[in-house]
């Protein structure tokens, strides 16, 4: 049996917009992952709670409400002080050119703003994610 | 004792999660860390919770641990979803119903894809179950969708099993009975303030009474509201009951010894299935022997015999 990759898709926050978070999991899906989808506002601990309850590989968070940088880099952060540092963490949403360096320092490793393929989002977890 | 294994019967989340991956996979390392864990496990009483979709089992199972959790016992919560058999993959969202548990420190929910039939989901299954058990939970509830083969043989892991309904399924409560009603300990009515509730309570009832045999346990039918948390009290209430009634006879003893046949079956089965269908030596001799199929010089009964007898030599 080979590994399968298991992606958390959650959504942090109070923004209650999930049709792109749905879309991407729908695609994960289908590009034969496990993505396990909880649902809207998240907390940055239920995030961390559930993504080392499933062990996942992946953890995608998607905001549109302007709030990433707080809440991004909150479960960021709270991924490495739990030792989960070897998630590959990639975010999504409305997500300004000028955010994207801070956000890759915290640790995001891919950030996929506006007009983002999904195709490129399932390339790029497949080819970035740690075997 | 290694060190994964130690982790997991102090209770780290963690280490109980990366064990249920590792049996997910099939990793050489699950044999070993299972071995190690079984003298720990046997203490957790195991429900087994299934029905058809919608019913609202993910809403009732939410509650159901909290209401464990407000008795004082510690929860883990297997939830299987279907894994599609075209692309192989599955989107798992018992979660979403299950949100408000995720900060408890003493609930573990783990979500399962089925992985198709190669994967053995129920040898999976089994392993979870006792590693959540040996751990150090009190209850391990498991979910699965109430069709097919597999999710019955999965539902054998449990010591009590609740058969979750819903009101206006009318004629169809007649077609889901072969198989899921006869696995029935506790029958439950979900979303029991929809209207029909009369009637498919006596529905239920009707086949009971077929299958009654006097003097011996009626099977309850306990009506909930999981949303409002109605009937979830009655619901645990009951279960206790069927545990004591269980513990009562030698049936809680041949139970689990029905679980451990079936765990056993399934690991040789899942051993098998791997001898004969190892990727590298199965590939190479399978096309050879599927071409020949083609040409018709050979039947498929005479290419199965040839692969069997390579691996049972």
């Amino acid at each position: 049996m080979a590994k399968k990759i298991r992606v958390l898709v959650a959504k942090p926050g109070l923004d209650g917009h999930d049709r792109g978070a749905k879309i991407v999991a729908r695609a994960l899906r289908d590009a034969g992952m496990e993505v396990i989808y909880t649902g809207l506002h998240q907390t940055a601990d239920m995030i961390v709670q559930t993504a080392i309850q499933e062990d996942v590989d992946v953890v995608g968070l998607s905001l549109l409400s302007g709030a990433h940088m707080t809440l991004f880099t909150d479960v960021l952060d709270l991924l490495k002080q739990k030792g989960m540092d070897d998630v590959l963490v990639v975010g999504g949403g409305i997500i300004p050119e000028g955010d994207v360096p801070e956000l890759r320092k915290a640790g995001m490793k891919g950030i996929f703003g506006p007009g983002a393929s999904v195709e490129e989002i399932v390339q790029f977890i497949q080819e970035n994610v740690k075997g | 004792m290694s060190e994964l294994s130690e982790r997991v019967l102090r209770g780290d989340h963690r280490a109980i999660a990366r064990m249920i991956s590792y049996s997910e996979d099939g990793d050489p390392r699950a044999a070993e860390e299972m071995k190690l864990l079984h003298p720990h496990a046997g203490n957790a009483y195991v429900i087994g919770v299934t029905g058809v979709m919608g019913a609202g089992k993910s809403t009732l199972i939410c509650e159901l641990a909290r209401e464990f959790r407000s008795r004082g016992k510690k929860v883990g919560v297997v939830a299987v979803d279907p894994t599609s058999p075209f692309t192989g993959g599955a989107l798992l969202g018992d979660r979403i119903r299950m949100n408000e548990l995720v900060s408890d420190p003493d609930i573990f929910i783990r979500s399962m894809g089925t992985r198709g039939m190669l994967g053995g989901i129920a040898s999976a299954v089994f392993d979870a179950v006792e590693i959540l058990d040996a751990s150090g939970k009190d209850i391990v509830i498991v979910e699965t969708v109430g069709v097919g083969q597999a999710e019955v043989d999965v539902i054998k892991v449990a010591d009590t099993t609740m058969v979750v309904l819903v009101p206006g399924l009318g004629d169809s409560i007649q077609t889901i009975k072969a198989g899921i009603m006869e696995i029935a300990d506790i029958f439950v009515v979900n979303k029991a303030d929809r209207p029909g509730i009369e009637r498919a309570v006596a529905e239920i009832e009707s086949l009971l009474d077929l299958v009654q045999v006097p003097g011996q346990r009626r099977i309850p039918i306990i009506q909930t509201v999981a949303r409002d948390r109605k009937g979830v009290p009655e619901l645990v209430n009951e279960v206790e009951k069927h545990l004591s009634h269980l513990k009562g006879t030698d049936i809680f003893e041949k139970r689990r010894r029905v679980r451990y046949e079936a765990e056993l079956v399934e690991i040789i089965r899942k051993k098998l299935m791997n001898l004969i269908f190892d990727e590298t030596v199965f590939r190479e001799k399978v096309d050879t022997l599927l071409d020949r199929i083609q040409e018709r010089k050979l039947d498929p009964y005479s290419a199965a015999d040839e692969i069997l007898s390579n691996v049972l030599k």
